[in-house]
């Protein structure tokens, strides 16, 4: 028997792998629709990829840090772990905080001997911050990856979104990147708050704002209630901004309720009041 | 003189024949373009995690290539037995590892070169300024970094029997130096006796490969390092090379060729 021309047999196997494909593609997609992204990271690393996804966070912080950081070895023999920080504000009005923050990241100490000494000199040793404006840019693609391998960590958005817009003035990426994170967890209150300071602060719409660090609010109440222990600080700054937002719109009433429970939380009442000078409501 | 250039001369010439450098170049080159085409938040001014990965992809292709060339060196030379023509022209034993050395590290040098042009013109149109200074102590130090890579494989050579399992050990030899030799000391005053005074004298007695990798000052736009601390780490290299190289020919001397 005399043997098909192989272009014959390429053009059968060609239409056999494309009525496979024609087969199989609904299927896998009502699997991918089963899973929640169903990419294909999530695909071949599984739940794996929230271990990268944090990798990929603190690897952010190594790039604030310029590459001044600790590795895995270091951090085993600290005597006080080193902490991401990416997100804090250093604006340089926590004296006590920024000589806590020198001390936690002085983990190189002194020369152990002349080998460590020398070797100090050809990798960063010296410890400072990516916070010049414009410099921030070199954290994001980290962000962006570790937000790609786990959505569910609100951090990272709220994070990436800090920084566009207070070093690189990216507002538009910064709530578009809110949204997807939003997208992905319905009831971050720390994605609502940071969406609504955009609002207010960026976009000057007190109205959504409002709207926005209300439904905050009302997750926060909601984790609370189902007992997932959220973060008090969080809702003081809710809260506190609610309270800023009320008094600026001359909505003196909501104003006081909201310091009434912000003065509650707080930790040192008398503090709270002297930061906030008392509203006066005029008809009372 | 004339005889190790010569020698040299065959050994560069071999890495242009051979493909391991194309296959690796071009693998940098797409891997990095790809990355390149990523959109991050609209900026395209971006560049720190282009440099990491195309200076993590520059330092794997240039081990390899260093390591595969050196490895099989001296044992291509014995099994094709092309040795004894050579050593019969008249040539040394040490002018043999001497030639062999200096070609392996010429020809890496070349390719390092290649790498470094390529990082540059990435960077370069990315960031709209280059700093060349910083790169060029970059280059100079990974180069140095291989010229004691290369001694140490050379000596592999003589002592281990197959070029694989020679190349396999110094790799991982390398390796463990690279992520674990700059913290040997912390772990050394961790450790009860006597494993505290025996990873002390590993510590104290490795080439620290380490000081040679300046990938993270680069990548973090770090101010470049003194120039004094450049030529000291220089000199460091060198002594460790002539050290192998000096043990390379110790062995060669004495060992027989018809084996």
């Amino acid at each position: 028997m005399k043997p098909p021309r192989p272009s014959l047999i390429l053009l059968l196997l060609f239409v056999l792998c494309f009525s496979l494909a024609t087969y199989l593609e609904p299927r896998a997609s009502a699997l991918a629709g089963r899973d929640e992204t169903g990419d294909m990271l999530t695909i071949v690393l599984g739940d794996a990829r929230r271990m990268f996804a944090n990798h990929f966070f603190v690897k952010a912080d190594v790039y604030f840090h310029r590459g001044y950081y600790p590795s895995f070895i270091e951090q085993s023999y600290a005597q006080t772990p080193v902490e991401v920080h990416i997100a804090e504000h250093h604006d340089g009005n926590e004296p006590q905080g920024e000589e806590a923050h020198e001390k936690e990241m002085d983990f190189l100490g002194k020369p152990r001997d002349w080998i460590d000494g020398f070797g100090r000199n050809f990798f960063p040793s010296t410890h400072t911050h990516r916070d010049q404006p414009g410099e921030a840019r070199e954290i994001l693609p980290w962000l962006r990856l570790s937000a790609d391998l786990d959505p569910h960590r609100a951090e990272t958005y709220t994070v990436a979104a800090y920084w566009l817009i207070s070093n690189m003035g990216k507002v538009n990426e910064a709530e578009q990147f809110l949204r997807e994170g939003l997208r992905a967890n319905p009831d971050s209150y720390q994605i609502l708050f940071a969406l609504g300071k955009i609002y207010y602060e960026n976009r000057h719409d007190p109205d959504v704002a409002r709207n926005l660090w209300e439904l905050a609010l009302r997750r926060w109440n909601d984790q609370n209630e189902s007992g997932k222990d959220p973060d008090l600080e969080a809702y003081d700054e809710i809260v506190a901004h609610l309270a800023n937002l009320e008094e600026k719109q001359g909505n003196l009433r909501e104003a006081l309720s909201y310091l009434e429970v912000e003065v509650e939380l707080s930790p040192v009442p008398e503090v709270t009041q002297i930061t906030h000078p008392p509203v006066t409501l005029p008809f009372l | 003189m004339n005889a190790i250039f010569a020698l040299a001369t065959v050994v560069i010439k071999e890495l242009y024949r051979r493909k391991d450098f194309y296959v690796l170049f071009i693998l940098t080159v797409l891997m990095t373009v790809v990355m390149a085409s990523a959109n991050i938040f609209n900026d395209d001014k971006i560049v720190g995690y282009l440099k990491e990965i195309c200076l993590l992809l520059v330092w794997i292709s240039a081990l390899v290539i260093s390591v595969a060339t050196a490895s099989r060196q001296i044992p291509a030379e014995r099994e094709n037995r092309t040795i004894f023509p050579l050593l019969a022209k008249p040539v040394s034993r040490g002018q043999v590892i001497m030639g062999k050395f200096l070609g392996c590290w010429l020809a890496s040098g070349v390719a390092l070169l290649v790498f470094y042009l390529f990082l540059g013109v990435v960077n370069g149109s990315r960031e709209h300024q280059l700093q060349v200074i910083g790169y060029l102590q970059a280059l100079w130090m990974q180069w140095m970094f291989l010229a004691i890579v290369i001694a140490m494989v050379l000596l592999g050579s003589i002592i281990f029997a197959a070029p694989s399992s020679n190349a396999t050990i110094c790799l991982v030899v390398v390796l463990g130096i690279l992520l674990l030799g700059r913290y040997l000391n912390l772990v050394a005053i961790h450790q009860a006796e006597p494993m505290r005074t025996i990873t002390s004298v590993i510590y104290f007695s490795i080439p620290h490969l380490e000081w040679f990798d300046l990938r993270e000052r680069v990548i973090n736009d770090n101010p470049v390092v003194a120039w004094n601390k450049i030529a000291l780490a220089s000199l460091y290299a060198a002594a460790y090379t002539g050290v192998f190289l000096f043990g390379t020919w110790i062995c060669f001397r004495r060992q027989s060729l018809s084996k």
